[in-house]
């Protein structure tokens, strides 16, 4: 159809209206532009179908799928202790929390979604090992008491760095973080409970526990990301108002949490070194082996392989599910059509 | 109710999801999610969207079949209420101070 026939008419995409020619291109993008800024300037909310720059998208979705993948691989340290929980309460409770990591993942991937990544490009990355998670998972989880550690700690340390995420400047993420952030305060309690009941049981029971926290302490700490001077793109995830915090702001604050929430436990945190600076006003802890993270995320990290090839076994014996399921649907689809046809 | 085309490749269509948090509320869109049909959709929303009781009822809608309005021109399809200040209570102010008005 030719452009000059067409009407303007408000609400129709300009797209559809007549060619685009680079200077059209070049005027969408600057005026997009200024509008993506003033959104950033006022601290307002970027929609899906809104324009953004294109590093801005990217980073979005490197960092909302990796995000989801965490959740869909942080299934597994806790489904390998379902069928061993201690009693029947543990294990319904452990069940609702593994099935809470599944919907985060869910929420999570429909959030990516919305910037134009199908879902199953996503989930082929992540088999094909070209996609990173949080390198936490890649610890294994050795005796019960890692469930009470997981969920106190990794779940913990979750929290602290998810609650900035439900104020993040792109509307879809912010919004699936806020589902999530009412869901995880249950993981974290019911940690807390499994960690108590531990140490004011028998004296092996609390030895389980404090190898539990010992072996989980740095990784935990470690998920808040590299140090400060060590994080390329947090300066520009900051200036667009995804991170509210820096990496290191974060899990000074985790710390001194953990801290006063040790001594409920009635046990220690592995690291002498925390104390808190009364110059900075801030919690300070003992130094972290960046270099075994940095291995970990590189997929060097004790469970990586083990993950990777439980997911994609998954994923392979859950085919014929989803066959059905579409060979169910069509069928229904056709006969649906046959009644109309017939009627 | 209607099933879309699934989409190329096997990948069952996207659905968006309301839910009614209580009876005499709207439903609020809550996300989205896959499934082959209706039937299904409403099942995994149940289980995706719901397990805290957080719904008295469901919709499923093919994310295909929404139509929704262009945010590049939202200056101009918004247009019409803008300078009509008068369609707001607050525009009166001489009533100020009279009781029960």
């Amino acid at each position: 159809m030719a452009a000059q026939t067409l009407q303007s008419v408000p609400g129709e995409p300009t797209s559809a209206r007549h060619e685009q020619s680079l200077e059209d291109v070049a005027r969408r993008d600057a005026e997009g532009q200024a509008y993506f800024d003033k959104v950033m300037a006022e601290d307002s909310r970027i929609e899906p179908r809104d324009w953004m720059p294109p590093a801005y998208r990217k980073t979005l979705l490197r960092q909302i799928s990796q995000h989801a993948h965490s959740e869909i691989i942080g299934m597994q340290p806790e489904a390998n202790w379902i069928s061993r929980a201690p009693s029947l309460k543990r294990k319904a409770i452990l069940m609702a929390k593994v099935q809470d990591e599944a919907g985060h993942g869910l929420y999570l991937y429909s959030a990516a979604e919305t910037l134009g990544q199908p879902r199953d490009q996503m989930m082929q990355d992540l088999m094909d090992g070209k996609a990173k998670y949080s390198s936490i998972f890649n610890y294994p989880a050795r005796t019960w008491a890692d469930m009470g550690a997981i969920g106190w700690m990794v779940d913990g340390a979750a929290i602290a760095n998810q609650v900035p995420l439900c104020r993040a400047s792109f509307g879809p993420y912010g919004r699936a973080m806020v589902r999530v952030c009412k869901e995880e305060s249950f993981h974290q309690r019911q940690g807390f409970e499994i960690l108590l009941e531990l140490s004011h049981g028998t004296p092996e029971q609390k030895q389980m526990a404090q190898d539990a926290v010992n072996r989980w302490y740095a990784p935990a700490l470690m998920m808040f990301g590299p140090p400060d001077d060590d994080s390329p793109n947090s300066k520009q995830s900051m200036a667009w108002n995804i991170k509210r915090f820096s990496n290191d702001e974060l899990r000074n604050r985790f710390v001194g949490m953990m801290m006063e929430q040790v001594k409920v436990l009635d046990l220690t945190l592995p690291d002498k070194d925390i104390r808190f600076n009364e110059e900075t006003k801030k919690w300070e802890h003992g130094p972290l082996d960046w270099d075994e993270f940095h291995e970990v995320l590189a997929g060097r990290g004790p469970c990586n392989a083990q993950r990777l090839e439980r997911r994609r076994e998954a994923h392979h014996n859950g085919a014929w599910v989803r066959e059905a399921a579409a060979a169910y649907a069509a069928k229904q689809a056709k006969k649906q059509a046959e009644k109309e046809t017939a009627a | 109710m209607t099933t879309p085309e699934p989409h190329a490749g096997n990948v069952w269509p996207i659905w968006e999801v309301f839910v009614r948090s209580s009876r005499g509320l709207s439903h609020v869109h809550a996300g989205s999610l896959h499934a082959p049909d209706a039937a299904m959709a409403l099942r995994n929303a149940r289980d995706l969207y719901t397990r805290r009781n957080e719904g008295v009822s469901i919709w499923v809608v093919p994310a295909d079949a929404i139509a929704s309005s262009d945010p590049d021109s939202k200056g101009a399809f918004f247009e019409s209420p803008q300078g009509k200040d008068y369609r707001h209570a607050t525009y009166y102010t001489k009533s100020e101070g009279v009781k029960h008005l």
